[in-house]
């Protein structure tokens, strides 16, 4: 059978312009290691790769211990009220940048916090703290999906055959989810294995320090590019063991879960099983509200309204709104092979992952060398951090892309080619508008994800390139607590909206 | 007997009302067009919706406020009757144990439907490797062994060829008759009420607007949604 | 995507300023450039002498500048570097990226006598231990006394691979302590609450109340006395002595603008800047000064003995220093 065929040019060059960017930011920094001799792995890089897979470990097996139960409270109790209140605070923590949570939990569980004392937040305590609170929503928001997919008359049956709680955990729950958890583990792993923003501010120096932060401190504090190249080396090898064993698994990255209709239940009327899930939903209510809570309470009269704030607000959205759009330019192309073909599927889904797996401190430090040559720091500066946070975003954005795409090549392709419509034109007849909805939803995820962008701006902002989280980790760093607590209450809001408009669309379909 | 005094009931935009009596042993299509309320019927007796007012009575006892389970009742879906990581015999005993423990005799009930289906060569197959229609042999063979007097049917048999419906449906003829059970199914295909069926009613906009030996009911001139639900097909017969 | 890309560059040119007059790009640390910091009236002071525009470029505290700075080499837009100290001036020049200042060194007014013909300074400090004195009743009287004391009362630090106080106490320890120090860092460790990337992040932890104590300088609180006129926040004078820190300002020899250059390090040395360095910069000025020193910066803490390793001392030996550091506190 013939079959519809995009044209070639935009995938490969979508693919030759990855490629150069990961190798014109992997091999610097691993030439520079190689030509001083890579370091070899001393104790300081065990202890750093032991730091990593302990916090990422105790990390993801809190993060399920909580979102697991939650995710089964939340599909069983289908009605109460407040519960979908509940899940849209399920997705904050998934778009709300890592600084902001930072400031939150150290407001309730600082010294002079409201929970003061209960945890030690320097160190590993509190990077567990900040894991746990990005985490348990995204595990419960995944396996809550999956739960939600059960067939109804599965629940029918279940009913029907009077099954009990213990026997409907076994036969039917467990049995859907328990890919997805597996799925949802390596991610969250993945996730804290790189985490970068909350161990550097909580890991409390080098007691504490993951790869990723040692990399970053090695590159830029230590001017050590032989560890660098070496730890570099040491976390491509996790991530990506890590990563293809996730893609083994199928699904990596977490699209926007949708509040679909659910299928009606007939199980968790019981009092015990109505107490067991609201002291459940109680527990996961206690972690996330309160940072949020001190949040507003702190920063809500400290909007310091000043030109700075302007002006990193509008960077922000600019290098946001930009690097969406050259996210979406990267994958549509190779998205548009990739549900064609089954050898691009592969091809893409290698490439969107080692995009995501090179070490973001190692890929920028090499950009740098790669490009100090040709002057004018500041417009390069901003296409960087453009660049970088592109790259981030691109897992997620595939992964909206792909399912609709597929969608439209199945319902369009014979028809398109019967009508020679090809290119362009078919973009703009047909694609465009019935894929509005994913399009705009994928833009909107990638400018999320790059207004809470740390490390590419860390890495490249100067004092007057700034943007919303570089603003705050500046006004933290210099005794303005409370204006850093503002300007993060301004990024939250505009976070806040921006995935109100995602939900919104992810939820109409 | 099932019976349903004055039920109301409401979905979205649609008040439905049911009024009906169904013989113990008798054999009830159900058709009409769709959206008309024919699985609220069946959710209503099987106790999966519950009523707005009125009372769902079986054998006299009424079953209202009775859950799914302590209801005299077994359903069979169109689709996802088997859980799909149990093998088919697993799934046939679920109907006797939700733990799977089972004594000497009841194993022997199990195989016994299985064979009474025609499963028994397969019965440590999982369901992804036996056809559609084995897959619905299994959720007969499970009301087999769970062995109550109402069976409800929810279009059974959409998705299977005409000869392989045909087998399903004399089986389950046959299951009825041997032991008396009172059998409400929904289907869409007239052949198969005519086949089936000793009554036959026809549902339209949540109402029951007809219930009738099968024969009179296709043969009626005073049911004007009917003539335009069947269309074609009723042609040749008259 | 082609378009899309050109319109990418586009947006990128309009970020970029206006290039009209010289721009003298000069790098510092951080702290030197925040709004309440000596920079903006640096800059405005210097401006009105020359038909210049200044650029800061504040990559974080003076180690990380100085990394930035060997990671671009040659090609650097740097004119100026501005906050290196002592203790980095020796590895800073083996760069080769440094030119000859050509000033009068006896300009200088340094605790030391100052002979660098490659930098000058603009200002001096003492590291000190800074606590707070309504949660700390029974501060340490000793390096010994903090290294050995109740490890419930936390102190934050400074990482020594990115921040010149952090630099500036492993070298304190290590002069303390010699070859002990790995086993004082040991005793120290609990104590820790946190290593802070700077300087900055640092003193935010100790103000906000997040730890007692806190290593910062013996002018510290001159700055609450003076600009919150309070004296709860004091500085722990040490039997040992205090370590000094002299920052530095450094010509780039690849500059594009040379004359402008040396017009600013000798500008650093005049009034119009060491004016601002007290009670902006919260250090003692290393120049003349129009007026003379607020009266807060007399009640404070007067070192019994002024510790320093010669900058080429610290050139050979920070590297292993540190990696006795890394492996004595990560565990």
């Amino acid at each position: 059978m013939i079959a519809y065929r995009p044209s070639r040019a935009p995938g490969y060059a979508a693919l030759a312009l990855l490629a150069l960017a990961l190798a014109a930011g992997f091999l610097p920094v691993l030439r520079m290691g190689l030509e001083q001799g890579i370091a070899g792995l001393d104790p300081y890089v065990f202890r750093v790769l032991r730091f990593t897979l302990l916090q990422a470990g105790l990390s993801t097996f809190l993060s399920l211990l909580l979102g697991l139960p939650l995710a089964r409270a939340l599909a069983r109790q289908s009605a109460f009220p407040g519960r979908a209140l509940l899940l849209r605070l399920l997705n904050l923590p998934l778009a709300l940048p890592a600084i902001v949570v930072i400031i939150g939990i150290i407001e309730v569980y600082g010294a002079r916090g409201w929970f003061g004392g209960i945890f030690d937040i320097y160190g590993l305590q509190g990077i567990l703290l900040a894991h746990v609170f990005f985490n348990v929503p995204l595990a419960a928001r995944l396996i809550l999906a999956d739960l939600e997919r059960i067939p109804a008359e599965s629940w029918k049956l279940a009913a029907q055959l009077g099954l009990r709680p213990l026997a409907i955990w076994r036969l039917v729950e467990w049995p859907a989810v328990k890919s997805g958890v597996a799925g949802a583990a390596l991610l969250i792993f993945l996730l804290c294995a790189s985490s970068f923003a909350v161990v550097l501010t909580l890991g409390g120096g080098p007691r504490a320090t993951t790869l990723e932060v040692a990399i970053y401190q090695s590159l830029r504090s230590d001017f050590d590019p032989q560890r660098a190249s070496m730890l570099a080396l040491v976390q491509l090898a996790l991530c990506a063991t890590l990563a293809l064993v996730a893609q083994a698994w199928g699904g990596l990255a977490a699209g926007w879960p949708a509040l679909r209709l659910q299928p009606k239940r007939y199980d968790g009327r019981s009092t015990t099983a109505r107490l067991l899930d609201g002291g459940i939903v109680l527990v996961a209510l206690l972690l996330l509200v309160p940072p949020l809570v001190a949040l507003i309470g702190a920063g809500l009269f400290h909007i310091n309204p000043s030109p700075l704030l302007l002006r990193a607000l509008l960077t922000s959205l600019g290098l946001g709104a930009a690097s969406a759009v050259l996210a979406f330019v990267v994958v549509w192309p190779l998205a548009a092979f990739a549900v064609r073909s089954g050898g691009w599927r592969k091809v893409t889904s290698i490439a969107v992952l080692a995009s995501w797996i090179v070490p973001p401190a190692a890929l920028a430090t090499g950009w740098f060398i790669s490009l100090i040559a040709h002057a004018g720091m500041t417009g390069l500066a901003a296409f960087l951090v453009i660049a970088m946070n592109a790259l981030m975003s691109l897992p997620f954005v595939a992964r909206v892309l792909m399912p609709a795409l597929a969608q439209s090549a199945e319902a369009h392709d014979r028809l398109c080619l019967s009508l020679g419509l090809a290119g362009w034109s078919r973009f703009r007849l047909v694609e465009l508008p019935v894929m509005k909805r994913a399009i705009g939803l994928s833009l909107v995820m990638a400018l999320i994800l790059s207004l809470g962008d740390l490390t590419a701006i860390s890495l490249f902002g100067t004092q007057d390139f700034v943007t919303l989280p570089a603003l705050i980790y500046r006004q933290m760093g210099s005794y303005r607590f409370d204006e850093a607590i503002g300007t993060a209450l301004v990024l939250s809001a505009l976070v806040l909206a921006f995935s109100t408009l995602a939900e919104r669309w992810s939820d109409q379909r | 007997m099932i019976r349903l005094e004055d039920v109301r009931f409401r979905y979205e935009e649609m008040a439905m009302r049911f009024d009906a009596e169904f013989p113990t042993g008798s054999f009830t299509a159900v058709i009409g067009p769709s959206g008309g309320g024919k699985s609220t019927l069946l959710n209503l007796i099987a106790g999966f919706e519950a009523p707005e007012q009125g009372c769902v009575l079986i054998d006299g006892v009424d079953v209202t406020a009775l859950p799914p389970d302590r209801r005299p009742v077994s359903m069979i879906f169109q689709d996802n009757n088997v859980f799909a990581h149990l093998d088919l015999w697993q799934n046939v005993a679920l109907g006797i144990s939700p733990s799977l423990r089972l004594d000497a005799e009841r194993k022997a009930r199990v195989d016994a439907a299985l064979a009474e289906v025609g499963l028994g060569a397969l019965m440590h197959r999982k369901p992804g490797e036996v056809s559609g229609g084995e897959r619905q042999r299994v959720a007969v063979a499970r009301a087999l062994v769970r062995d109550r007097p109402v069976l409800l049917l929810d279009e059974p048999f959409a998705a299977l060829g005409p000869a392989l419906r045909r087998d399903m449906l004399d089986l389950v003829k046959a299951m009825q008759q041997a032991r008396g059970l009172t059998v409400v199914m929904v289907t869409h295909q007239p052949e198969d009420a005519q086949a089936a069926a000793s009554h036959t009613a026809y549902l339209e906009n949540g109402h029951i607007v007809a219930l009738r030996p099968t024969a009179e009911l296709f043969a009626a001139q005073d049911l004007p949604g009917l003539r335009d639900y069947l269309g074609d097909w009723s042609r040749p017969e008259l | 995507m082609k378009k899309t890309l050109t319109a990418l560059f586009a947006l990128l040119s309009l970020t970029a300023p206006a290039m009209a007059k010289d721009t003298l790009t000069i790098y510092t640390y951080d702290s030197f450039v925040a709004d309440w910091g000596p920079g903006p009236k640096v800059k405005e002071a210097f401006e009105k002498t020359c038909d210049c525009t200044i650029a800061w470029v504040a990559p974080g505290d003076a180690v990380a500048m100085l990394n930035r700075l060997k990671l671009e080499g040659k090609s650097t837009q740097a004119d100026v570097v501005l906050g290196l100290d002592t203790n980095l001036t020796t590895e800073a020049r083996k760069t080769g990226l440094f030119a000859r200042h050509g000033l009068d060194v006896t300009a200088a007014k340094t605790p030391i006598p100052w002979t660098d013909e490659y930098f000058m300074p603009f200002d001096y400090g003492y590291f000190a231990v800074v606590y707070d004195s309504q949660t700390l009743k029974d501060p340490p009287k000793s390096l010994d006394e903090l290294v050995n004391g109740d490890p419930k009362q936390k102190i934050v630090l400074e990482d020594p691979r990115s921040s010149s106080p952090g630099l500036g106490f492993l070298l304190w320890m290590k002069q303390v302590y010699g070859d002990k120090a790995a086993d004082a860092w040991k005793k120290l460790e609990p104590r820790i609450l946190t290593v802070a990337p700077g300087w900055s992040e640092a003193y935010a932890l100790f103000t906000k109340g997040e730890a007692p104590m806190v290593l910062s300088y013996t002018t510290s609180p001159a700055y609450h006395v003076i600009a919150e006129n309070t004296d709860r926040y004091k500085a722990a004078s040490f039997a040992e002595g205090h370590y000094l820190q002299v920052e530095v300002g450094g010509i780039v020899e690849g500059s594009q603008h040379q004359e402008l250059a040396r017009k600013f390090l000798a500008f650093m040395m005049e009034p119009g800047f060491q004016d601002q360095i007290p009670t902006n910069n919260w250090m003692f000025p290393a120049g003349k000064t129009s007026v003379p020193l607020p009266p807060a910066f007399d009640q404070l803490v007067k070192p019994a003995k002024t510790l320093l390793y010669a900058p080429d001392e610290v050139d050979q030996n920070r590297r292993a220093w540190i990696d006795e550091w890394l492996n004595a506190t990560a565990n």
